[in-house]
């Protein structure tokens, strides 16, 4: 079993690296997690991006946060990529599954998944 | 809401946006299966006008829309078992914060799964790094415990919020379910 000798292990390893991370993150993405996020299942698409982003060795260039309720609560779960230089992204009605397709397709290869924007969804 | 889990993440939320720096989560289930949920916090509290309120879905702090579903919710979830949810509140100024008590009978047939609370709980300390939690589940079989303020002291300034640290957390609570069930 896990114990806290496990969790000083870490800290051991982290400290000298939380120094050189802080303020290198350039892009965020930001994940509505107020009643209406949640109802509709923002909580396993915040875990998918905060695994993906881990597992792909990209917490020092992007950050995934939580915020409240944006306004359009029928289009849960959103998701918000803010880049530098660039206009905001707005991904609507996500899953694990299409949070994994926009860390590879946007967050590693740079490219819009147009079909999950909220462009595509309002007509 | 599917599961408990989801309205505990959404409900202790409401705890952190009041400026709480300590909310404790407790679950105690009794030998008759009677469930007794407590969220308590040590935030800024409400006066008995916005108290009465607040479990009205017409009514929200919010200004991004105009209805306010999370206690609603939940309230519903408790009654639907027979159990019932209450709320104190206190804005002294040497003694302030709010205290929700939610009972559920866990054999009733409508009563929600509890669901993945351990991933509720990772959320809430990865939204909030610098707020300490408390969090306790316990069954007359086994008890599962949790208190950021003793990792805290382990981990020195390496923040709570770092992915190795929430990854030990799940590894950790999980561990405990395992272990004692």
């Amino acid at each position: 079993m896990i114990s806290l000798a496990d969790l000083a292990a870490i800290r051991e390893k982290m400290k000298d690296k939380v120094v050189i991370r802080e303020g290198s993150a350039q892009t965020r993405v930001v994940v509505g997690m107020a009643t209406c996020g949640i109802a509709a299942g923002a909580r396993p698409v915040l875990n998918a991006f905060v695994d993906g982003v881990n597992k792909e060795g990209l917490s020092d260039k992007i950050t995934v946060t939580q915020t409240g309720c944006i306004g359009i609560c029928q289009y849960e779960p959103v998701v918000e990529v803010y880049e530098d230089g660039k206009e905001k992204t707005t991904y609507v009605k996500l899953t694990a599954e299409k949070a994994e397709k926009i860390i590879k397709q946007h967050l590693i290869g740079g490219k819009v998944v147009a079909e999950y924007t909220i462009g595509a969804i309002e007509k | 809401m599917k599961e408990l889990s989801l309205n505990i993440l959404d409900i202790a939320k409401n705890s952190t946006r009041a400026g709480a720096s300590l909310i404790e989560i407790l679950l105690v289930t009794d030998e008759k299966g009677f469930l007794t949920m407590t969220i308590r916090d040590n935030g800024c509290g409400m006066d008995e006008e916005t108290l009465h309120r607040v479990s009205d879905p017409f009514y929200t702090t919010r200004t991004t829309r105009k209805v306010g579903m999370g206690l609603p919710l939940l309230r519903m979830a408790c009654e639907a078992t027979g159990g019932s949810l209450s709320m104190t509140s206190s804005v002294k100024e040497d003694d302030h914060g709010t205290t929700l008590v939610a009972t559920f009978d866990s054999t009733h047939i409508d009563f929600a799964p509890i669901g993945d609370v351990v991933s509720s709980i990772v959320i809430l300390i990865a939204g909030d790094p610098d707020r300490d939690f408390v969090f306790l589940d316990k069954t007359p079989d086994r008890e599962v415990a949790l208190d950021t303020r003793e990792l805290r002291a382990v981990l020195g300034d390496v923040s709570l919020g770092e992915f190795e640290v929430l990854e030990w957390i799940k590894a950790y609570l999980y561990g405990q379910y395992q272990t004692e069930s």
